[in-house]
C-alpha cells in the first residue's frame, strides 16, 4: 500500500471536530425555510437564483466562511480573458479512465460518464483540462481526515484527468462512488457525488461543481446540494442514465453536459467553424 | 459581448477531500526558486473569526515579467524552464500559502500589473475572484478603474505589500472587517 502511505503523507488533517449537534429535522426544516422564502420572493417577482448561495446555514461550515459584501462588478482586463493552455504533455490519456490506475479491478458498479462543456454562448469548450475525485464505491476517499470506517479500495484511488476534445466531450471511466456520513449535523450523509474541476477559454470561467446520480434518495436531506435554492437550478447537477453510453458487459452509461458562463473575449470567425 | 444563452451549471464546494486529487508536483513553482527574476507571493487564507483556515485551494493567472499573456501547455509537468503562467497550492494545516513567481509586466502601456485569483475551500459553496495587484507603480494603481472604483478602505484589500526580499505579501480574507473584495465579471 505504498501508493497509499504516499497519498496520506500529502493530505492535510484538520483536527478540529465539528460539532454534529443539530438533527437532520432541524436542518431540514432550516432548508425548508430558506427555500419557502426564495419561492416567494420568485413568485413576487425576484429573479431565479442559477448557482448556489454562498451564505446557507445549514452548511454551517459556511457560517464564517461566505463574503457578507456584494461581488463587485467588473468588465474583465486582459489576463482574465485567457485561460491557461493545457496540452497531451500535461494529461496522458490513460488518466481518464480511473478502473485501470492499480494491479487489479477496483470495487463496485463501472461506469462510464460522458458529456459535453459549453460556455453560455452554446460554443464548446475545447481542449481544456478536466479533473475529477470521488470516494469509492464504499464511500470512502484517501484521505487522512476521511476516517469513515468504511473499506479503502487498493485498486482505486479516485481521481482523474482528461483534456476535452475539439467538439468540447470529456469522458471517464469509473467507479459509482457510494454516499458518505459527514459531520454537519447528526446523521448527515451525502448524496454520491463525482467532483468536477473546470476550465473554459477565459479565466473568469473557471468553477469546481459535484455531479449527482438520478434518483438518489439523500437530496432532499442535504444541505450543500440544497444550497442551490432553485430546483431547475440544482437539476443540472444530476447526470442522466443513457443507456447509449451503456457499454455491452462492461458498465453503465451517465450523461452530464456542463455550461461555463459565457466567454467575455471577441469569438474568431475560425473558432465559430464546425 | 452577446447575452449568455444557456444557463450556467451551477458550481459547488470544493470539499475537504481535494487533498489527494488537485495539488500536482511543484504546482505552486511557476519557476523555480531561486531562478533570477523570481519572487515569493505569500499570505495567509483568513474566515470571519479573524482565523486562519487550513482547506482552501488558491489558483493564480499572470502575465510574465514583460506583461505577455503565457499560452503554452506544460503546467502540470513543470518542465523548469516554460513560464505557463499559472499556479495552484493548497493553504498549509496553518492557512499560509506560497507561491514561487515572477512580477507580473503590465499587459498595456501605463496599466496597473495584477495577477489574477480563484478561490476555493471546503465552507465555501462557490467559487471567489479576485485581484492582486502590485504595489509599486501608484500613478497606475491610481488610473486604474477597478480600484479607483473603490472606497479607500476597501481597495486597499487589493494591493500586497513587498517585503524586504522583494517578495510580496497578501492576505485574503472571506468575511468581516478586512474582507477582501471579490469580483464577478459580465455573464456570471
Amino acid at each position: 500500500m505504498e501508493m497509499e502511505e504516499d497519498l496520506f503523507s500529502n493530505s492535510h488533517v484538520i483536527e478540529k471536530l465539528d460539532a454534529a449537534e443539530a438533527s437532520q429535522d432541524q436542518i431540514s426544516a432550516e432548508i425548508a425555510s430558506v427555500h419557502a422564502e426564495y419561492s416567494k420572493g420568485v413568485d413576487d417577482g425576484a429573479a431565479e437564483e442559477t448557482q448556489p448561495r454562498i451564505d446557507f446555514s445549514p452548511y454551517r461550515s459556511s457560517l464564517l466562511r461566505h463574503p457578507t459584501k456584494d461581488p463587485h462588478h467588473v468588465d474583465p482586463e486582459t489576463i482574465e480573458l485567457w485561460s491557461p493552455a493545457f496540452g497531451h504533455q500535461d494529461v496522458h490519456a490513460l488518466e481518464s479512465d480511473l478502473t485501470i490506475q492499480h494491479n487489479g479491478e477496483p470495487m463496485g458498479e463501472r461506469i462510464i460518464v460522458r458529456g459535453r462543456i459549453l460556455d453560455g454562448d452554446g460554443h464548446p469548450v475545447r481542449n481544456q483540462l478536466v479533473e475529477i475525485w470521488q470516494a469509492n464505491s464504499a464511500g470512502r476517499y484517501i484521505h487522512k481526515r476521511d476516517q469513515h470506517p468504511a473499506p479503502l479500495d487498493p485498486n482505486f484511488t479516485g481521481v482523474g484527468r482528461c483534456i476535452t476534445t475539439d467538439d468540447g466531450f470529456y469522458e471517464f471511466t469509473t467507479i459509482k462512488p457510494g454516499p458518505y456520513p459527514w459531520k454537519n449535523h447528526y446523521n448527515a450523509w451525502r448524496p454520491a457525488h463525482i467532483h468536477f474541476s473546470l476550465f473554459g477559454t477565459d479565466f473568469t470561467q473557471r468553477m469546481i461543481t459535484q455531479m449527482y446520480f438520478p434518483g438518489d434518495p439523500l437530496f432532499a436531506l442535504d444541505p450543500i446540494y440544497q444550497s442551490i435554492t432553485d430546483s431547475k437550478a440544482r437539476d443540472r447537477l444530476v447526470a442522466t442514465y443513457d443507456h447509449n453510453i451503456t457499454s455491452h458487459e462492461w458498465a453503465t452509461g451517465y450523461n452530464w453536459d456542463i455550461v461555463l458562463t459565457g466567454s467575455n473575449r471577441t469569438w474568431m470567425e475560425d473558432e465559430d467553424a464546425e | 459581448m452577446s447575452e449568455q444563452k444557456l444557463t450556467a451549471t451551477p458550481g459547488q464546494t470544493i470539499g475537504p477531500f481535494y487533498g489527494y486529487a488537485l495539488p500536482f508536483d511543484k504546482d505552486n513553482q511557476l519557476l523555480p526558486p531561486g531562478m533570477p527574476g523570481s519572487i515569493r507571493l505569500q499570505g495567509t487564507v483568513t474566515d470571519g473569526a479573524g482565523d486562519t483556515i487550513p482547506d482552501a485551494l488558491l489558483e493564480i493567472w499572470q502575465a510574465d515579467a514583460d506583461g505577455n499573456i503565457p499560452q503554452r501547455t506544460g503546467s502540470l509537468v513543470r518542465d523548469g524552464y516554460t513560464f505557463t503562467g499559472w499556479g495552484r497550492t493548497a493553504v498549509d494545516n496553518t492557512g499560509n500559502y506560497t507561491f514561487t513567481t515572477v512580477n507580473p509586466g503590465p499587459t498595456e502601456a501605463g496599466s496597473a500589473p495584477f495577477i489574477s485569483f480563484v478561490i476555493f475551500a471546503r465552507g465555501l459553496l462557490n467559487k471567489l475572484h479576485t485581484r492582486m495587484y502590485l504595489p509599486d507603480d501608484e500613478e497606475a494603481l491610481a488610473r486604474d478603474p477597478l480600484l479607483s472604483s473603490l472606497p479607500e478602505e476597501r481597495r486597499r484589500t487589493l494591493i500586497a505589500a513587498r517585503e524586504a526580499d522583494g517578495g510580496l505579501r497578501w492576505n485574503i480574507c472571506l468575511q468581516g472587517e478586512d474582507e477582501t473584495v471579490f469580483l464577478t465579471y459580465p455573464g456570471a
